[in-house]
């Protein structure tokens, strides 16, 4: 739309953070191509097969393939899981053997006094992503997590980590794995309170016998890491519950493994503590790269940082996806309730709730091209942008109808500096659009890093992002 | 047979085990002769050895001595209380007794522990082991000493070596169950910390495992002091040396003057070595880490 007066291409984008698209056929029809992000900002690029420039007769390009979504594991397939959960059961009881073969064939446990702590779990965890398990107390998930480095053995079922099944491991080479592979973070610290903040955190690689001064050196630097340079001489009696988990996380750190479990490690800190250390983990993920398993039961920390939650419920997994699928997405109703409460102004951002941007033109149109521009779209102004979709501004009605009467504007540009449009970044989180969206009575703006127009937020989209908890299904 | 006040007479057999005791006894006394000699030597060097020890020196520089530990492990108040206590029992005409009591618990003691910790660990990693060593202690705590002080000096005849012996075996159980104990109540997170970044069971159990038991491991040494006292003076009756011999005499000759005296030399022994192990305990890498306050 909008480049009426041009006649040549415009090449529009549309940008969206969900890899399952929002995108329907209409939407993309509009545009020449579209940019799905991933979360954590890993671009794929839209197949789409041709790209058809508009014409004249801004007809819809039919060629343009609809995202059905692309396959996120289509790209990833290549590489191998860091670890993998096949079919994990695990029941406590004395009948339990009974349990589990009942269980396997799809019956049930019931009346023989076992416990069924997790039951036909299975799932991937991808190099390099944070896999969040969310669930509440007695979903298993503590259970789950501690047959991932072999802590308990399962009933049936096998843990894969690197492509090794844990269960095949003799007593001396699961030691070595847990050496080599898979450090973990737990709740309450687990600290050795007779040794020092240095001690501790060399505690791993005592373990695996480096040398004293290496192990020395590599803890000072993962307690750099984490923040604690300093405290190296502090017994963990002197310590917050903060800084008692950062020396757990540096002993995790310290050891060098790739994957780490983390075991409701947040949980034990106070809410401000607990926001810190968050931040504190992605900060680092980004710089590490680490495989990280994280167990919580809270759901806005789920949220915030996991690449992919699970949800648990009574040992089974009722739902795997990202946090934005999972909100807008429940595959069930326990989901859907589960999720309720969570704020959803923190999860979804700017790009998950804008629209395509309509009522645009470009600075080479004249006030009577934006007039009609407006008019069709029923707005009261119009953005601006250059021929790269950069955005420059915006004309209100008023101005372009008093322009084109007058005459003596030839483009819009010179009508800039009238409005002041407010911009917002796509990955804001929308929590933060409220304000921004209450100073201006045109639609934010969302504008990329390279300053190009990439949807539009009226109020009325905002409060509708902000009040609606049941499933959106297509919502551009 | 059978009456109103008896009966069950003749109706449950009774079992002969005071018997099957008694054969066992005699047949120790006739195979084990060997056994019952190296026993009864190692016993009675070791508690005459450190008797002699504690006597070489004269009453009051053992005074000062005993002093000076206990203000190096607790304090100068202690230390004075001490120096005050211990120098009015050399004041005594029992000095020599009351080194041989001395001397007789420190044996007993040591042999006691160096068999409990190792089986209160056992049974503190294998819970079958614990269930089976368990009515083992009660019996070993609870059945009257005599009962095994006799057939004690049958088999080594009078002298020190059977109250030693019946002194362990009375003493030895509370340091199985502290230990035990100690171990059971570990951190769970802790030891599942030193599993997950993958060390072995033996590096776990002594890295982890007992230093953070250790407090609790000092509480059973204290208790197996103070139990062992306590029967030093008992067995001190069937022939040993020391404090209980004194007390025997004046129980016999009813001279409740001496037997007080006597008995007031035990208890100042008594506070000074529990005060003593109790300080240990507290001196212990875990305990004095728990001791700082946490501050943020």
């Amino acid at each position: 739309m909008g480049d009426l007066t041009g006649g040549s291409a415009t090449g529009r984008l549309f940008l969206s953070r969900s890899p399952r698209p929002i995108v329907d056929k209409q939407t993309v029809g509009r545009y020449d191509l579209a940019i799905m992000l991933q979360p954590r900002r890993r671009p794929f690029l839209l197949l789409i097969s041709n790209v058809r420039r508009h014409t004249r007769a801004r007809g819809r390009c039919e060629h343009v393939r609809p995202a059905a979504g692309p396959d996120p594991t289509a790209e990833e397939e290549i590489v191998p899981a860091a670890l993998s959960a096949h079919s994990l059961y695990k029941v406590f009881g004395r009948r339990a053997k009974l349990a589990v073969q009942r269980l396997t064939e799809g019956g049930d446990a019931d009346g023989l006094d076992v416990t069924a702590a997790v039951a036909d779990v299975s799932f991937e965890v991808r190099p390099g992503e944070i896999f969040v398990v969310m669930g509440l107390s007695g979903s298993g998930k503590s259970t789950l997590i501690r047959m991932l480095n072999g802590l308990l053995a399962p009933s049936s079922g096998r843990v894969e980590v690197g492509g090794t099944d844990l269960t095949t491991l003799r007593p001396a080479e699961l030691r070595r794995l847990r050496r080599e592979k898979i450090s973990m973070v737990f709740q309450h610290f687990a600290l050795l309170p007779h040794r020092t903040v240095l001690d501790n955190a060399a505690y791993a690689l005592e373990v695996a016998r480096v040398p004293t001064s290496e192990r020395l050196e590599r803890a000072r630097q993962a307690l750099e890491l984490v923040g604690l340079t300093g405290r190296e001489d502090a017994l963990p009696q002197q310590l917050s519950g903060g800084m008692k988990q950062r020396v757990g996380l540096a002993r995790a750190l310290a050891a060098g493994t790739d994957i780490m479990l983390m075991d409701e490690a947040f949980s034990a800190l106070d809410p401000l503590i607990r926001r810190e250390m968050q931040d504190q983990l992605l900060e680092l993920q980004e710089s590490l790269g680490k495989t990280i398993v994280f167990i919580t039961h809270d759901l806005n920390e789920a949220m915030r940082l996991g690449d992919r939650i699970a949800v648990m419920r009574d040992g089974r997994i009722v739902q795997i996806g990202t946090a934005e699928e999972i909100l807008t997405d429940p595959s069930s109703d326990y989901v859907a309730q589960f999720v309720a409460d969570v704020d959803r102004t923190r999860v979804l951002t700017a790009a998950s709730v804008m629209e395509p941007p309509r009522s645009v033109v470009t600075t080479t149109s004249g006030p009577r091209a934006a007039l009609l521009e407006m008019q069709e779209n029923h707005a009261e102004a119009a953005y601006v942008v250059c021929r790269d979709k950069n955005l420059k501004g915006a004309v209100s009605a008023e101005a372009a109808a008093t322009a084109a009467r007058a005459g003596d504007v030839a483009t819009v540009e010179e009508l800039l500096g009238d409005l002041d449009v407010v911009t917002v970044h796509p990955d804001t989180p929308v929590a933060e659009l409220i304000a921004p969206c209450a100073s201006t009575p045109l639609p934010l703006a969302v504008v990329g890093d390279d300053g190009r127009l990439v949807g539009v937020i009226p109020r009325v989209t905002l409060l509708a992002a902000l009040g609606t908890p049941a499933v959106e299904a297509g919502a551009a | 047979m059978i009456t109103a006040d008896r009966p069950l007479d003749g109706l449950i057999p009774e079992v002969p085990i005071g018997d099957v005791f008694e054969a066992i006894v005699t047949w120790a006394k006739n195979n084990l002769g060997p056994l019952v000699d190296t026993t009864k030597t190692v016993v009675e060097s070791m508690t005459s050895g450190l008797s002699d020890l504690l006597l070489l020196a004269p009453p009051i520089v053992m005074v000062v001595l005993f002093a000076g530990l206990g203000l190096w492990l607790r304090g100068w108040k202690f230390g004075l209380g001490v120096l005050i206590a211990m120098g009015l029992v050399s004041g005594l005409p029992y000095w020599e007794q009351t080194m041989q009591t001395l001397a007789q618990v420190l044996v007993a003691s040591a042999l006691a522990l160096v068999v409990a910790v190792p089986i209160g660990i056992l049974a503190a990693e294998n819970r079958r082991f614990s269930v089976v060593v368990r009515p083992v202690l009660d019996f070993m705590q609870t059945m009257p000493a005599f009962v095994y002080l006799i057939p004690a000096v049958s088999l080594y005849s009078i002298g020190v070596v059977p109250g030693v012996l019946a002194t362990v075996v009375f003493c030895m159980p509370p340091g199985v169950r502290l230990t035990e104990l100690g171990l059971r109540q570990v951190d769970k997170e802790v030891v599942e910390a030193g599993e997950s970044f993958g060390a072995s069971p033996a590096a776990i159990l002594g890295r982890i495992k007992l230093p953070l038991a250790m407090p609790t491991i000092m509480a059973g040494v204290n208790q197996v002091i103070m139990l062992a006292l306590s029967m030093v003076v008992i067995a001190g009756m069937v022939g040993a040396e020391g404090l209980g011999s004194v007390i025997k005499e004046s129980v016999d000759r009813l001279l409740i003057g001496k037997g007080f005296t006597a008995g007031a030399a035990v208890v100042v022994l008594a506070i000074f070595l529990d005060r003593l192990t109790d300080a240990l305990g507290s001196r212990t890498r875990v305990a004095k880490a728990k001791r700082l306050t946490s501050h943020v």
